[in-house]
């Protein structure tokens, strides 16, 4: 080794306690009569030492199951509850997953994983807790101060006996072993204080590493929580740097320079022919306030209108208004006190919604207004007056005094479940 | 026999290659437990492998490394560099994935089926087999790793909590793959350490060099031999076989899910999980053969790896050649049998649609290729099995291609239909997952315990004491 081992001779009996007294054996048979007769003489800090394992030997050396199984059986169903608890809060609690209106949680789809994470931790529990009741890793062992133990991994078999059992005695002990069908002389093991312990690069390591790894951790933490003027850094050219103008960007094909093209003097984009000014803006004059108060002409207010408004309401509207229009749809409710910016929408049937002109109504819905967006995009003119005349019949139907309704009505609304 | 020596017939030697009563030993030989160490250890030892270990590094280097130029360039550059177009957009990277996954299972069936079932002539062949099944998955693990295009999103595979407030989608097929692929490689890789352990003690203890007495040293773990140690070792062995036999089994079944969850004619099977598995057996013992013939011819270890075992594997893969072969003639029973025009025009598509070329390849590898291993020459025959075996490997890779191109190339509108060619990049990600797989095992046969020292010496007539004495077998005891 190094400078710092100790020759034999020095005082080094402080530095070198007595592990024990090993014996060696040829072959598995004088092993087994020497254990029988070392477990008779009623020793328990001993072990046998054999290249591989030999069956029967915890008889010989009067030893019992090991308590693994049951550790094992412990970390499987650790790794069984870990995973309905996983899928169910994650896709059933935290992030509802509606998929074709199956049921948020069932055992059915979620057994593979129930499965697969009861196998990997009872797997991970048999490895470590096998090394972890074995004792092992160690970096040094006494008994590998004895040169002939070497053979342990190859062809021979060892008992040895440690000096902290009670009935040891140095000259007794080895007497007890010469008797059995030992192969070579009964020899005392002395330990190696140094070379058990961790080397002191290997300790300096232990404490600098993850100190680093701590860098890049950090690192990170103040990125996320802090902002710079510089555009962030690509390493990857991804889906964002893509070989095409970008909108409001500088062109060197024409000759102002423009990306965006202005519309062709004396003509018309193919469908945005806006005749009739009612139809297309909701407005009967020039001035702010000129609301349509009446359908145009070229709508016909009938019930098929409003089958198609209600239709459209509910896929464009309700998300946000709910069905019913008062405010309470699924991303409002999802987002009400989650995030503090969200606004959620009034309801339709506030006072001056009831009086607003259709006009009006229309206008909101093709250009948003506060928070809402606009929804030009999504839906046509005619389907925009369909969802006014089906909001001015929903406000009509909420409003509606109920003594007024007739006996059969009134039992149908009563009916409706709430 | 005459029946009159029958009295005395316990008296006789007979020779045990020809006594019916007898199994031939496992160690071919006079051998005691030195010279098996020495045998096995020598493999390692010696001061240069041989020659044919430096061609066969000299094929496979740079098929690696081509492999890693290839996925960094299509980390840049994106999957358009491969053929997946519509309609085949999952075309090779899957194909090679449930390839090599179904290569990665002969070896923890070896290690672990075989170990419950008490086939005591594994203990030669688990360990390479188990190395194979861990670079097995090295390559499989690639393919979906790189397939999916961005691939610095992979962590939205796992459920880490995250801005998005958002999880996986935990009913979906192809997450149970990622785990059930990610518990067979973790699985498979603690077994197959866990087993070495006590080898890697004796190359430690044999070790002539400071850095070779080091290295081993550390991943020996300090390992001495001591029975009470042994005692928890086996019994953690036997945990870890009886876990791992489920899993083999269920990885494949879910691989089949990704295709069979779907309504895609000709995926949307039940027969898929166990055609899978047993296709996979197939394949792997295949492989097995394969890799083992020459490596016992070049390191000497023929006296270990003895005929008896090859014989054994091959008697597996006509078994599970003949499975696969059901398995074929079964689904076009089904499409029939089913009724479903859709079904049944994605299997008349299949035998002799614009793939039918690669059907048949598939159907004269793995289905008439194995039927020549009832023949006890050719199942004894070294060439002849690696010939076979080749076959059977390259039409497993058909099986994979058949199933995943042809149901894709021609889906409902007969206007979106089309032809899938692979693009030279498709052609050197599959070459280079086999360059990366024989390095990784190239360098296990030179620098690892290639055969299961401790186990092989245990499976010895030496190893087996000759009385039991009065010994209470944990009677009364502690438990410790």
């Amino acid at each position: 080794m190094h400078a710092k081992a100790h020759s034999p001779a020095a005082p080094a009996e402080r530095a070198r306690p007595l592990y024990g007294v090993i014996a060696e054996y040829k072959d598995v048979d004088s092993l087994m009569a020497a254990a029988r007769k070392v477990r008779d003489a009623g020793y328990t800090r001993w072990d046998t030492h054999t290249p591989f394992p030999v069956h029967g030997i915890e008889g010989a050396m009067g030893f019992g199951m090991t308590r693994l199984p049951w550790f094992v059986l412990c970390c499987g169903l650790t790794g069984l509850s870990i995973a309905v608890l996983l899928q169910w809060w994650t896709n059933a609690v935290d992030y509802p997953f509606l998929i074709s209106g199956k049921p948020l949680f069932a055992l059915p789809p979620a057994v593979p994983i129930m499965f697969e994470l009861t196998v990997l931790f009872s797997a991970l529990g048999t490895f470590f807790g096998m090394w972890g009741l074995n004792g092992l890793p160690l970096l040094h062992h006494p008994l590998f101060e004895h040169e002939a133990f070497k053979r342990v991994t190859d062809d021979r078999f060892f008992l040895a006996i440690e000096s902290q059992d009670p009935k040891f005695g140095l000259e007794s002990t080895k007497a007890l072993l010469a008797s059995t069908g030992v192969c070579a002389d009964v020899v005392p093991v002395y330990g190696n204080g140094d070379k058990g312990a961790l080397p002191n690069w290997m300790k300096n390591f232990a404490i600098v590493m993850p100190i680093l790894l701590l860098v890049p951790l950090a690192w990170i933490v103040t990125a996320r929580h802090s902002t710079s003027p510089k555009t962030r850094l690509q390493l990857i050219p991804d889906m964002d740097q893509q070989l095409k103008f970008r909108n409001q960007t500088r062109n060197a094909f024409f000759a102002d320079q423009r990306n965006e093209r202005p519309r062709i003097e004396g003509t018309i984009p193919r469908g945005l022919l806006r005749e009739d000014q009612q139809l297309h803006t909701g407005k009967t004059g020039p001035g702010e306030n000129d609301w349509a108060t009446q359908f145009p002409a070229s709508i016909a207010v009938n019930e098929a209108l409003l089958k198609r408004g209600q239709e459209r309401f509910n896929i464009t509207c309700a998300a946000c208004h709910g069905q019913t229009g008062v405010g309470d749809g699924l991303v409002s409710q999802r987002a009400t006190g989650k995030y503090p910016s969200w606004i959620p929408p009034i309801s339709l049937h506030a006072e001056n919604l009831l009086v607003q002109p259709v006009g009006q109504t229309f206008n909101t819905i093709r250009n948003g207004i506060r928070t809402m967006p606009a929804y030009s995009q999504q839906l046509t003119v005619e389907d925009s007056w369909a969802i006014v005349a089906y909001v001015k019949a929903l406000q009509k139907s909420q409003a509606f005094p109920v003594d007024k309704l007739s006996p059969e009505e009134r039992q149908k609304v009563a009916s409706v479940p709430r | 026999m005459t029946s009159s020596a029958m009295g005395n017939a316990s008296a006789i030697v007979i020779d045990p290659d020809i006594d019916p009563r007898q199994r031939k030993s496992l160690v071919e030989g006079d051998h005691d437990f030195t010279s098996i160490t020495a045998s096995i250890a020598n493999v390692a030892e010696r001061p240069k492998p041989p020659k044919a270990w430096y061609v066969a590094m000299a094929i496979s280097l740079p098929l690696t490394l081509t492999l890693f130029g290839i996925i960094g360039y299509l980390i840049f550059k994106g999957v358009g560099i491969w053929g997946n177009r519509q309609p085949v957009s999952w075309a090779w990277p899957i194909v090679n994935f449930v390839f090599w996954v179904g290569i990665a299972h002969a070896g923890t069936l070896i290690s672990a089926i075989l170990f419950l079932f008490r086939q005591k002539w594994r203990t030669s062949i688990n360990r390479a087999a188990e190395a194979m099944t861990i670079f097995a998955v090295v390559c499989a693990g690639t393919f979906p790793a790189i397939h999916v295009g961005r691939i610095w999103m992979e962590w939205f595979l796992a459920p880490v909590p995250n801005d998005l407030e958002m999880w996986p989608q935990f009913r979906s097929p192809l997450l149970w793959d990622v785990f059930a692929v990610s518990t067979y490689a973790t699985v498979s890789l603690l077994f197959w350490y866990m087993g070495m352990v006590p080898d890697l003690a004796t190359f430690r203890d044999r070790a002539t060099t400071k850095i070779k007495k080091v290295a081993y040293g550390i991943f020996a773990l300090g390992w001495r031999g001591s029975s009470r140690q042994w005692h928890r070792y086996e019994r953690a062995y036997l945990l870890l076989a009886a876990l791992a036999m489920p899993l083999v089994l269920s990885v494949h079944s879910v691989v089949s899910f990704d295709f069979a969850v779907s309504i895609l004619p000709g995926w949307h099977t039940t027969i898929f999980p166990p055609y899978f598995v047993a296709g996979a057996i197939f394949s792997g013992f295949a492989m097995v053969v394969t890799l083992m013939v020459p490596a016992r011819a070049l390191f000497g270890l023929k006296h270990v790896i003895t005929m008896r075992h090859l014989e054994n594997m091959n008697k597996v893969i006509v078994a599970t050649g003949t499975m696969v072969g059901y398995a074929y003639a079964m689904e076009f029973f089904i499409a029939w049998y089913s009724g479903s025009t859709y079904e049944q025009f994605a299997f008349i598509n299949r035998a002799f649609g614009p793939y039918a070329w690669a059907y048949w390849i598939m159907v004269s590898c793995n289905v008439i290729a194995p039927q020549f291993f009832w023949f006890k020459k050719i199942r004894t025959n070294p060439l002849a099995m690696v010939v076979v075996c080749i076959f059977v490997n390259i039409g497993m890779w058909f099986e994979r291609f058949v199933i995943t191109i042809s149901t894709l190339n021609r889906d409902f509108l007969p206007s979106a239909w089309g032809y899938f060619s692979p693009t030279l990049f498709d052609i050197l990600t599959l070459c280079g997952s086999f360059g990366l797989f024989m390095t990784l095992f190239l360098l296990f046969c030179r620098y690892l315990p290639m055969v299961a020292i401790a186990e092989v010496k245990s499976v010895m007539p030496q190893a087996h004491p000759h009385h039991h004495g009065d010994d209470a077998h944990g009677a009364g005891t502690h438990s410790h």
